[in-house]
């Protein structure tokens, strides 16, 4: 079998050589920090007006990671990327005749790219969180507060796990643009509007994204969201879930599809 | 008819084309051949009005094509196969076409059925393979049947029996009167179908000729002479006698002579009175390639040329190719004439390396060689960098 | 050594490839051939496990090719010149494969200078031509430097000095002892290139054989012979039972014979000869010969074989021939 450390430092090759991981990954920071300090800038200066309930609920830790919902888009592309590319270069086949493990390939590649997206993800999350305490003033809460450095690493779990989600959706559909076509779409409209429609939201709350932001709750349904049957944990777990399913699905397509 | 005078094409500091002129005449196939960079492609765009000429002029039919009333009808060309919407049948493609040029419609019913599509007329044409884009690149030039017709290496993916169909094609629209001016890198298919060649190199005409004196200007033809394998005597007895008689001999791979300078019959009388007798005796033209291989020499605008040539070819002096050292009998083996010879074994970077080291040693066959300081671009230059 | 046996390989109904057997030799450049739709792409990729046969199986050196530790030490192949990310430098992406295969990044450097890439080593290869890019998938396919090599098409794109430079590479490699598998549908190119053909057609092994076996058996070949004294010769020939057709300007055709045979016949008669070369048919006329039954005409339309199909106005309805 090929040795999994020279496979794992071939797929570092590759991602670090493509210039899309670094303006994924770097939008997917950015995006996140500065809409995030934006939107504390924001609660700061109109704290007063928020209704009685979303005051009693304010969480500053969430709120300090409003931002995500843009920037986990990147990380959507950054994931749907880093194995689109495969195929929609051919480079797929050269790669697999290289190394016709799949399972080697496959998961080489998914701990490569996974863990480039984790260490962006928490750099993102503690940035975020800092940044926006800071803009939050007198709302603000600290890292040593009752679980706040759990929501905190959350975060930075949560945007890791959404581009290995991607990467095992993308490894399904074997293409870039099907894969974005449908990603992007789903979690920045579908899953937020179902999440608002009553009935639908019953079944939108196990989606992976709403499942996996719990984490980052400090305040149990923070600022007037819905209640949640599951705890934070239970939401990573369910996120985690998805993500497992979607690499299987991946891997079983790899394995039988002709390449 | 197409006629340069004077083409020149600059991009910045680079000159791809300089000072071209040339006809390309009706009623035969005219070759259009170069090294990559030579300068073929820019040459086409701007006999197709897609690029602006630096200096000089191109006309077709006696006009410019950007002042040709009606272009599609008078001009056909086919320039890169993948030139379609991939999204769209290729009935549609031909249909658009033909619209934008007043064609009718029915006429894109003939040109499928002419290149063979018409099973997939239907189909978008993304899903085509490069013989079927081909195909439909060849549909879309034949759409206006037009006097003047422009392929750019049309075999491009196409397989055999698609290839001798192009090839008939084209000399088909020749015998009709028309003007077919082809580029092509693949020489033996050149030498099948053109009955003139037009020849650049570094932007500049290098030959502009028919396909037979272009092969006898550029090589020289021989004689293959085999004397009775069972007796070595006569081979030897054959050699100083042709030898003596001003022939120079040369041995081939198998045993045969190649004799060059002097004509069959005289060859064969010469044996006779040897009493040497004669296995074989043939005639051989050198092919165009090798032609072409020895004119182009000079002007390979090519990183890999210089170096590999160096190694593999024979010392052949100017004006005297392959032949140029006095004839002294221990017979010489055959120098790379044929070119087709692999370099003998144990000289290349392979050779004796254990698997797993990799010995760095370029062998002969090794085209690099890094570009020469002061020469142009590497020939392979990204299209779209210019 | 490539083995083959009773490949085959279904989509849906259709069969591709259909109980192909056949070995890879080495120490020969072995010719792939077959018109378009008869399999030969299905086959170059069961061959590298990149799809899987319905059944039957493929050993490149009595193992499967999954079961190569690191395959690009055994076996290279240039499938798709652009199969490369073109993102990436040429350098890069033949590094990663290099790591992956462990395979020093040094070699990198040298198949890049062996196929003349070195100057542009850096460039992303998206901007390349498709003769760059065929350069590019031939340095992948030298980089674990295998005792087997495969190429799909590999002149597609090169220029004359490029074409001449692959074609000499692979009978060197072959030379070696290496194996070569090479696939066109470029006859003159293959003719000059293979020693031993495998044909297929519509999925089926139709010949493997040696590159003159081949067009002897599936092509006329005759001697062609000259003389001064051409009445004499021709009586000669008549006398010793050879069948002779003129073919004007004073030649005569002989077929089912020898030119040594003939030599010899010529010297004890005392008959001067002007030429006495053996005529072979080309590659391309025995394999149209041989595979005029076995094309698939799916996607060719009708008219592939009726040569020009009679271009002019009344194109449509000349063009239904054949």
């Amino acid at each position: 079998m090929a040795a999994a450390s020279a496979v794992l430092q071939s797929e570092w090759t590759k991602i670090r050589t493509v210039s899309s991981t670094v303006w994924t990954l770097a939008s997917a920071l950015l995006v996140t920090v500065a809409m995030s300090a934006a939107l504390c800038a924001l609660f700061k200066s109109t704290f007063d007006d928020l209704s009685e309930v979303e005051q009693a609920t304010f969480d500053p830790t969430f709120a300090s990671f409003s931002g995500m919902i843009l920037g986990q888009l990147a990380m959507v592309v950054f994931g749907v990327l880093v194995v689109g590319t495969e195929y929609s270069s051919g480079m797929i086949r050269t790669s697999l005749a290289a190394v016709p493990q799949r399972a080697t390939f496959l998961f080489s590649k998914i701990a490569v790219a996974g863990g480039l997206a984790l260490v962006v993800g928490l750099a993102t999350s503690f940035l975020s969180f800092f940044l926006g305490q800071a803009l939050l003033g007198e709302h603000r809460t600290d890292l040593g507060a009752d679980n706040v450095l759990r929501a905190v690493v959350g975060g930075g779990l949560y945007m890791g796990l959404i581009a290995i989600f991607s990467m095992g959706v993308a490894t399904m559909l074997r293409s870039s643009m099907l894969s974005l076509g449908i990603l992007v779409p789903f979690f920045f409209l579908i899953s937020q509007i179902l999440s608002a429609v009553p009935k639908a939201k019953e079944v939108a709350k196990y989606f992976p994204d709403q499942a996996g932001s719990k984490i980052m709750q400090v305040v149990p349904d923070a600022m007037g969201s819905e209640k949640a049957p599951y705890g934070p944990w239970g939401g990573l777990g369910i996120m985690l879930l998805w993500v497992a399913v979607s690499l299987l699905g991946g891997y079983l397509v790899l394995k039988n599809r002709d390449a | 008819m197409i006629e340069a005078v004077g083409l020149t094409k600059r991009y910045g500091a680079k000159t791809a084309v300089y000072n071209l002129s040339f006809q390309v005449r009706p009623g035969v196939v005219t070759g259009f051949l170069g090294p990559n960079g030579s300068g073929k492609s820019t040459t086409m765009r701007m006999i197709l009005g897609l690029d602006r000429p630096t200096a000089g002029q191109v006309t077709i039919g006696g006009h410019p094509f950007r002042q040709l009333p009606n272009a599609p009808r008078q001009v056909g060309a086919l320039l890169d196969a993948k030139a379609v919407h991939g999204g769209r049948s290729a009935r549609s493609h031909l249909l658009s076409l033909a619209q934008l040029a007043g064609i009718p419609a029915q006429r894109v019913d003939e040109v499928l059925g002419v290149v063979g599509l018409q099973d997939v007329a239907k189909r978008r044409s993304k899903g085509f393979s490069l013989g079927m884009g081909q195909r439909l690149g060849i549909a879309a030039a034949l759409l206006g049947d037009p006097q003047v017709l422009l392929f750019d290496e049309p075999v491009n993916g196409l397989d055999p029996e698609g290839i001798l169909w192009v090839r008939n094609l084209m000399k088909k629209l020749a015998s009709e009167g028309r003007t077919v001016f082809v580029s092509s890198h693949l020489m033996s298919e050149m030498a099948l179908t053109a009955d003139h060649l037009i020849v650049i190199g570094r932007g500049q005409l290098l030959a502009d000729m028919s396909v037979t004196d272009f092969i006898s200007a550029n090589s020289a033809d021989f004689a293959r002479v085999r004397t009775p394998g069972t007796e070595p005597g006569q081979r030897e007895k054959l050699t100083s006698v042709l030898t003596e008689a001003g022939g120079q001999v040369l041995s081939e791979p198998d045993g045969a002579l190649r004799v060059t300078g002097l004509p069959l019959p005289r060859i064969s009388d010469l044996a006779h009175g040897a009493d040497v007798r004669l296995w074989e005796l043939s005639p051989h033209q050198a092919s165009l390639e090798e032609a072409y291989m020895r004119m182009t020499q000079g002007a390979v605008d090519y990183r890999s040329t210089d170096d590999r040539l160096a190694h593999l070819q024979p010392p052949v002096q100017p004006g005297q190719p392959g032949y140029g050292m006095p004839p002294q009998p221990p017979v010489h083996e055959v120098p790379q004439q044929g070119w087709y010879a692999p370099p003998p074994p144990g000289q290349n970077p392979y050779g004796g390396a254990p698997q797993g080291s990799y010995a760095p040693a370029p062998g002969p066959y090794a085209p690099p060689a890094a570009p020469q300081p002061g020469l142009p671009q590497p020939s392979d230059t990204p299209k779209d960098a210019r | 050594m490539i083995e083959l046996e009773g490949l085959t390989k279904r989509y849906g109904t259709k069969t591709a490839v259909d109980h192909l057997s056949f070995q890879v030799r080495p120490g020969v450049v072995t010719g792939f051939l077959g018109p378009n739709g008869a399999g030969k792409s299905t086959t170059m990729r069961m061959m590298l496990d990149l799809d899987n046969p319905t059944s039957g199986t493929v050993r490149i050196d009595g193992k499967h090719y999954r079961e190569l530790a690191e395959p690009l030490k055994y076996i290279g192949a240039l499938l798709d010149a652009k199969a490369m990310h073109g993102g990436r430098s040429a350098y890069n992406n033949l590094l990663c494969l290099a790591q992956s295969n462990r395979i020093p990044a040094s070699r990198v450097g040298e198949v890049l200078d062996l196929v003349g890439l070195t100057p542009v080593a850096r460039k992303k290869s998206k901007g390349f031509s498709l003769g760059m890019g065929q350069r590019l998938g031939i340095a992948s396919a030298l980089l674990g430097d295998p005792e087997i090599l495969m190429f799909d098409e590999p002149v597609n794109g090169l220029d004359p000095e490029g074409i001449h430079w692959i074609r000499n590479l692979m009978k060197a490699l072959a030379a070696e002892g290496r194996t070569i598998f090479v696939s066109s549908h470029l006859m003159s190119e293959m003719a000059l290139t293979a020693d031993h053909l495998i044909v297929i057609g519509q999925g089926k092994l139709l010949a493997d054989t040696s590159m003159a076996d081949f067009i002897q058996q599936n092509s006329r070949s005759y001697v062609r012979m000259r003389s001064p004294q051409q009445e004499r010769l021709r009586d000669v020939l008549h006398a010793n039972g050879f069948v002779v057709v003129e073919a004007g300007n004073g030649t005569l055709e002989v077929d089912g014979a020898t030119t040594e045979k003939l030599g010899e016949l010529a010297a004890e008669n005392g008959l001067v000869l002007h030429e006495l070369s053996a005529q072979r048919a080309s590659l391309e006329e025995a394999f149209m010969q041989m595979t005029a039954g076995a094309v698939e005409y799916h996607a060719h339309g009708t008219d592939v074989h009726s040569g020009a199909a009679a271009p002019g106005p009344q194109w449509g309805t000349t063009s239904q021939g054949a």
